[in-house]
């Protein structure tokens, strides 16, 4: 509550000093983004703008709160040509669509350097299309396995594993679920897509070339095995990231596949069970094979409709600066792009897992890149929901011709 | 009437007359245009011109993010539909969630209705009270049953027993969509049979009574068939609405367990993979099927009251 009225109070800040700049011959410049709780995007905004002598205001606007309606509200506007959008804040998977639609505008020259300098090539590559930058990195983020240190010594390396040891504990009556993402929605595809990545394949290997073959049966083979084994949770199929942290937290589950952000709410929560909370890295899907999870993450891209582009620019190079990204991380708990900073005190104290997350954000699997992504990534939640209804034999074939059907933007979803 | 006389008149006077009579007529219809007007602009602008430009978008390959690409197809998104076995599954899960809660709702909403008719000490409060679910926010109501029926918070697996997540399978999907559905416009169902109940002079019922007809036949032989036409407003005014149903399955599960509905897919084409063409394609065909539900309702049900109830 505290942190909602604190929240609040810095967006008016902004939102009054933006007004009054702007009278003043600042341009004002208009930063969409998902509503951020502890209120670092806003402190950062106030802070740029004070910091650009008089040049422009950011003035913070939130977005709604799940990927989805940001996308929906977004892209509505952009393609009624709003001018009313300056800096928008993008999920990592929507550059392509939004570069090839022409709603945003490239980054070349010494702002291209700015804002790529020191930052990880995970993040680079989903700002990226057609070899060309379209978003500064903000944050960036990925998945971790959590588990019961008091249940599991050592934390399984692959999803077989994982699965052996959830069967065996529920044997013994102990907390034995394993906390996944099975809902029909985004996070259903980050699932799959980590786990095609993680045995060797690909969605799409081109912006039209569907690529599923044996790896994704393997992953679909994945899914349908957690779905169906002794540590399903009872509400797999309807589970999103929330649902996962929650059930982890009430005890019932002794494995959880899910964002850092689980790691402080269960240290608010459930400290007792905090103290036993372990971490590793993602379970691999062909033993021996680490994995590749799906980058997550935010970067901020210049609307072509913004009538200060310049000031734009300049804006975000100050937006995702060090300095900010450093709150963002502590404060947000949204880890940061560039690489220095997983090494920094800070971090280190905030994030005791910051080694596993910088590894992972090294060679992370990027979602499929083409303008055509939600067509795909519907196509695919559809295919694979409910999971524990997955029919390893025909999943492929089915995929594949769903996915191509999307590509071709001329068949029914 | 007078214009024909002014036509019979000599010629001479005629044009004068006729001048003078058609200048007032032509300011009164002038008049009669400017203050319809307004009404008739905004009908135009909020309703007309989205119909018409829907049913131009369903003639195009448009897809707002290949601007590039847009063109005229005819009717190639209209075979697209209807040749999808998705938009065929995505009818019958519709008809069966138009078809069960509308039956449901028309008995107990009877039930309601005769309920509050009878009550004697309170009427208004009651009728306050029953209204209030369909007083309550569509979403609003359907998150409330969402998290009520949530394996690990809600109160009804907890009351039922239940150890799995009842919104994870497709029988108890429907199950928990129609409770909901039911639950929410039942009071509308009950007051618009309230309003068809009010309709039924009691001096019937007493000359029935008198003859020895009992409370059931009483029912079926003079409350059912006066309230004919009440009926038939409140089933087709919900066979309407409930047809649309998006909110309560989109908020349950968003359509997966095979409870997607034509109005999900509608929204899932446009707005989701912004493909304006396929989708406009399925709102018009929405549009098209709840036109023929209400041309059917008037023309089956409006023509066999008549008769019927003439008859008997």
């Amino acid at each position: 509550m505290r942190k909602l009225v604190a929240l609040s109070a810095a967006a008016l800040a902004a939102l009054v000093t933006g007004c009054g700049g702007s009278s003043g011959g600042a341009a004002t410049l208009n930063w969409y983004i998902f509503p951020e709780p502890s209120g670092s995007f806003a402190a950062a905004a106030k802070q740029c703008s004070a910091a650009s002598g008089g040049r422009y205001n950011i003035v913070l606007n939130q977005l709604p709160s799940d990927s989805d309606s940001q996308r929906t509200q977004l892209v509505r506007r952009l393609a009624a040509k709003d001018s009313g959008i300056d800096i928008i804040g993008m999920d990592v998977n929507w550059t392509s669509e939004f570069a090839e639609a022409g709603w945003i505008k490239p980054w070349t020259g010494a702002n291209k350097a700015a804002v790529t300098r020191g930052v990880l090539a995970g993040p680079i590559a989903t700002a990226t299309w057609k070899n060309t930058l379209y978003g500064a990195p903000l944050n960036s983020n990925t998945q971790l396995l959590w588990y019961r240190k008091d249940l599991v010594p050592t934390p399984p390396a692959t999803w077989a594993q994982m699965i052996q040891e959830a069967t065996a504990l529920a044997k013994q009556g102990k907390p034995h679920l394993i906390e996944v993402q099975g809902r029909q929605y985004e996070g259903l595809t980050v699932w799959f897509n980590s786990l095609v990545e993680s045995a060797g394949g690909r969605i799409l290997s081109g912006p039209s070339t569907v690529a599923i073959g044996p790896a994704a049966a393997l992953a679909a083979a994945v899914m349908h095995n957690v779905a169906n084994s002794p540590g399903a949770d009872p509400g797999l199929s309807n589970a999103q990231e929330d649902q996962g942290r929650l059930g982890f937290e009430k005890g019932d589950a002794a494995f959880e596949v899910n964002y850092p952000f689980v790691y402080p709410s269960a240290l608010a929560d459930t400290p007792k069970l905090a103290k036993v909370m372990g971490w590793a890295n993602y379970p691999a899907v062909v033993a021996g094979r680490p994995a590749r999870v799906t980058i997550g993450g935010e970067n901020l891209a210049v609307s072509s409709f913004s009538q200060h582009p310049a000031a734009a620019f300049a804006a975000i190079t100050c937006l995702v600066n060090a300095q900010h990204q450093t709150v963002d991380a502590v404060k947000g708990g949204l880890p940061p792009t560039l690489s220095a900073l997983f090494d920094s005190p800070a971090l280190a104290k905030a994030y005791p897992f910051h080694a596993l997350i910088k590894q992972a954000l090294q060679n992370p699997a990027i979602r499929p890149q083409t303008p055509a992504y939600s067509d795909i990534s519907l196509a695919i939640q559809k295919g694979l929901s409910p999971p524990n209804a997955i029919d390893p034999s025909t999943i492929v074939k089915t995929l594949r011709s769903q996915i191509k059907a999307a590509l071709s933007s001329g068949a029914l979803l | 009437m007078s214009a024909t006389a002014a036509t019979n008149q000599p010629v001479t006077p005629a044009p004068s007359r006729k001048r003078h009579l058609t200048e007032r007529a032509r300011a009164e219809r002038r008049l009669g245009w400017s203050l319809v007007a307004p009404a008739g602009i905004v009908m135009i602008a909020v309703s007309i011109y989205p119909i018409v430009y829907a049913f131009v978008l369903s003639l195009q390959r448009a897809d707002l993010r290949f601007p590039a690409a847009n063109k005229f197809i005819g009717l190639d998104n209209y075979k697209t539909v209807l040749t999808s076995p998705l938009w065929w599954q995505d009818v019958w899960h519709t008809v069966v969630l138009t078809v069960i809660p509308v039956s449901l709702e028309l008995v107990i909403g009877m039930a309601l209705a005769l309920i509050m008719h009878r009550v004697i000490f309170g009427r208004g409060p009651v009728r306050a009270i029953a209204l209030i679910p369909y007083g309550i926010v569509t979403v609003v109501a359907a998150y409330s049953w969402r998290y009520a029926w949530e394996a690990d918070s809600g109160w009804i697996p907890h009351l039922l027993g239940l150890k799995s997540d009842p919104l994870t399978s497709t029988f108890r999907s429907y199950l928990a969509i129609i409770v909901s559905e039911v639950w929410k416009t039942t009071p509308f169902m009950a007051l618009l049979l309230l309003g068809g109940l009010a309709l039924v002079p009691d001096e019937l019922h007493e000359a029935a009574k008198v003859d020895g007809a009992t409370a059931w036949q009483r029912f079926w032989r003079i409350t059912i068939p006066l309230m004919k036409p009440a009926i038939l407003v409140a089933l087709l005014f919900r066979t309407l609405d409930a047809f649309r149903i998006f909110d309560t399955v989109y908020i349950f599960n968003q359509g997966a367990h095979g409870t997607e509905t034509v109005s999900i897919l509608a929204y899932n084409q446009l707005l989701n993979r912004l493909n304006l063409g396929l989708g406009s394609a399925v709102s018009v065909l929405i549009f098209l099927m709840v036109a023929l539900i209400a041309f059917l309702f008037i023309k089956g049900f409006g023509a066999a009251a008549a008769p019927g109830g003439g008859e008997r």
